[in-house]
């Protein structure tokens, strides 16, 4: 215990001696929560559209001004020739035309029908998606008000309305849904980094030599350069949730007490995987590569940006053994909807037993004789 | 007496290359054992096997009386090593340094109190305590190794080229360190490839190309090979196209 203590003692006056990477430690995560919430938002707004009038009717321009109401599209640009349309996309400057036909007002009101073409940029599949249902539901709009006009109000017709409501995030907000995510990614980022690059810093210095011809047991070693980064990365769940309720204002409907819990589990978890790392490899390059693998799959399987449901049965296999999986579930399901121990009883398990792996494995793959 | 370290058939591979091949020797208690070679004949490689670093090929070794094979822990226990590299955490103070060994080593923080005192008033380092090693020069650098390196009391310490690059002034007060610990009988096991420091060593043993090609007290090495100094012996063992059996 007492050697434990003395290398506990030590990486922190190493860490704190570091001005820089005290502030890559505290500072950096603060502002990527700050930058990366305001940047992670699947709404689409801002789509940037072009219109081809043929027509230049009455209706026609009811049309174009229902768009330009929309708080999704900004209108950038109109021409009359399809080319002129398609050179805006090319370039980049539109997402997509929407074409107006030669006497669209004449065939709505005289054969009762009229086309309207739309062509959309779909480079970006989400965006394209998204941009082509809001369009679609703003010329229905405009539909059924010409239908409303000509039929007289008589004849309105009875229609089916559907009333959602939206439980635990009532205002669809996409910094509440996002933040507590945000926040796992980077405490794991520091975290894995952190651990994954130190055992092996000592390799490249050469004092590790001079630890492996003490006495000093294995277990000892391990858990000495894990509590120091275990700590820095609690502290920094803090900070991030104390930010995350100030500029956010998330709520916390569950127990914080539960979150840290969870979050000392899972940080045993990832800094594991970083100390694993850092016995396998020799230089710190190599850790940054290995970490960097799994970080980046991690994260982009993490259900944070695309919801684990949707992706196809090998992959959600896959995601099982992703721990930031866990956590980012565990944050929302604790934070959002208040669920307790029992709920998330499964994801303890999981995480306990996965500790207990990796930090076996990192124990048992540190050498002090090669 | 039970010798210090045995040495019989030592040998080391990394795949097809032998590092150390079939050295045997034994170095008393007490004794000053000079290991000599040029770069590359081994000499590292050969402290490893013996402070439990690096596991031997063949051969068998004993150190303190424990066996290299199964008890490199109690092996560990009374040894001390500085190695080649620079082994002190540059951005730790002189006092962190010591405080950090004394105590992963499992002093007493009474003692290492105590011993904080002594080493840095024998270097004459008391006014540098707080100062970053990095900060130090060399020669400082590599004394300080060397008190921490024995801060523990080891019976044996192994010293792998502990005056690289250091000015002939303080390698002269690096050795007046050594002969002070083996008078208190500490045995000193030294690499190094200054000849001068050769003639300081109770016994010298002459590494080349993996195999000990001579090994005795300065004084009979140099009867043996007709050469005035330990410089000659070295270059008519070393010399190119010379074979050794």
């Amino acid at each position: 215990m007492r050697t434990i203590l003395f290398i506990i003692r030590k990486e922190f006056l190493q860490i704190f001696r570091n001005k820089v990477m005290l502030a890559l430690i505290f500072l950096m995560p603060i502002i990527q929560l700050i930058i990366l919430a305001h940047a992670a938002d699947y709404e689409v707004k801002n789509i940037n559209l072009h219109i081809v009038d043929h027509d230049l009717s009455q209706y026609s321009q009811r049309l174009i001004s229902k768009f330009q109401a929309s708080k999704n599209f900004i209108l950038i640009g109109s021409s009359f020739t399809n080319q002129a349309a398609f050179d805006e996309i090319q370039k980049g400057e539109a997402d997509l035309f929407l074409e107006i036909p030669v006497d669209f007002q004449r065939n709505l009101l005289r054969d009762k029908k009229a086309g309207l073409q739309l062509s959309v940029d779909a480079v970006n599949g989400v965006k394209a998606g998204l941009a082509n249902a809001y369009a679609t539901a703003i010329i229905q709009d405009f539909n059924a008000e010409i239908r409303a006009e000509a039929a007289g109000p008589a004849a309105s017709q009875a229609s089916l309305t559907i009333a959602s409501s939206n439980w635990f995030n009532p205002e669809l907000n996409y910094f509440t849904f996002m933040v507590p995510g945000i926040l796992v990614l980077l405490v794991t980022l520091v975290g894995m980094f952190l651990s994954g690059m130190n055992i092996v810093k000592e390799k490249e210095i050469g004092t590790i030599e001079q630890i492996n011809v003490t006495p000093i047991r294995k277990y000892q070693f391990i858990v000495g350069k894990l509590l120091p980064f275990w700590i820095i990365a609690n502290i920094e769940l803090a900070i991030g949730l104390t930010v995350g309720w100030l500029v956010f204002d998330i709520p916390f409907v569950g127990s914080l007490w539960l979150v840290f819990g969870f979050a000392a589990i899972y940080l045993l978890v990832v800094l594991g995987i970083g100390l694993f790392i850092s016995t396998v490899t020799e230089t710190q390059q190599q850790a940054m590569f290995i970490a960097w693998f799994f970080l980046i799959i991690f994260i982009l399987m993490s259900g944070l940006f695309t919801p684990i449901e949707s992706m196809p049965p090998w992959a959600q296999e896959i995601t099982r053994f992703n721990p930031v999986a866990y956590f980012v579930e565990v944050m929302r399901m604790v934070l959002l909807k208040g669920s307790g121990v029992m709920d998330i009883q499964r994801h303890i398990l999981v995480m306990l037993s996965y500790a207990m792996v990796v930090n076996g494995l990192a124990v048992w793959n540190y050498r002090k004789t090669s | 007496m039970l010798p210090a370290i045995t040495a019989d058939k030592l040998t080391k591979r990394f795949g097809d290359f032998t590092a150390v091949n079939q050295i045997s020797f034994e170095v008393k208690k007490g004794e000053i054992f000079g290991f000599l070679g040029a770069n590359g004949a081994g000499k590292t490689t050969a402290i490893r096997m013996l402070n439990g670093l690096s596991r031997p090929t063949s051969g068998q070794a004993t150190v303190a009386g424990f066996d290299v094979y199964r008890n490199t822990e109690k092996i560990k226990r009374r040894i001390g090593y500085m190695s080649q590299k620079f082994s002190l955490y540059e951005d730790l103070t002189v006092r962190e340094n010591i405080q950090f060994y004394g105590g992963i080593y499992g002093l007493p923080l009474k003692d290492i109190r105590h011993q904080m005192k002594q080493l840095l008033a024998n270097l004459g380092m008391e006014s540098y305590a707080r100062t970053l090693v990095k900060s130090l020069p060399l020669g400082w650098r590599q004394k300080l190794a060397f008190s921490i390196a024995i801060m523990h009391r080891p019976e044996i310490v192994f010293l792998d080229e502990p005056t690289g690059g250091v000015d002939p002034i303080t390698r002269r007060q690096f050795w007046e360190m050594i002969y002070k610990e083996a008078n208190e009988g500490m045995t000193i096991f030294v690499t190094t490839h200054y000849m001068d420091e050769a003639e300081y060593c109770g016994r010298v043993s002459i590494m080349v190309d993996g195999r000990i090609a001579a090994l005795d007290t300065p004084k009979a090495l140099k009867e043996q090979f007709h050469a005035d100094s330990m410089n000659d012996v070295f270059l008519n063992l070393t010399r190119p196209g010379r074979q050794h059996a």
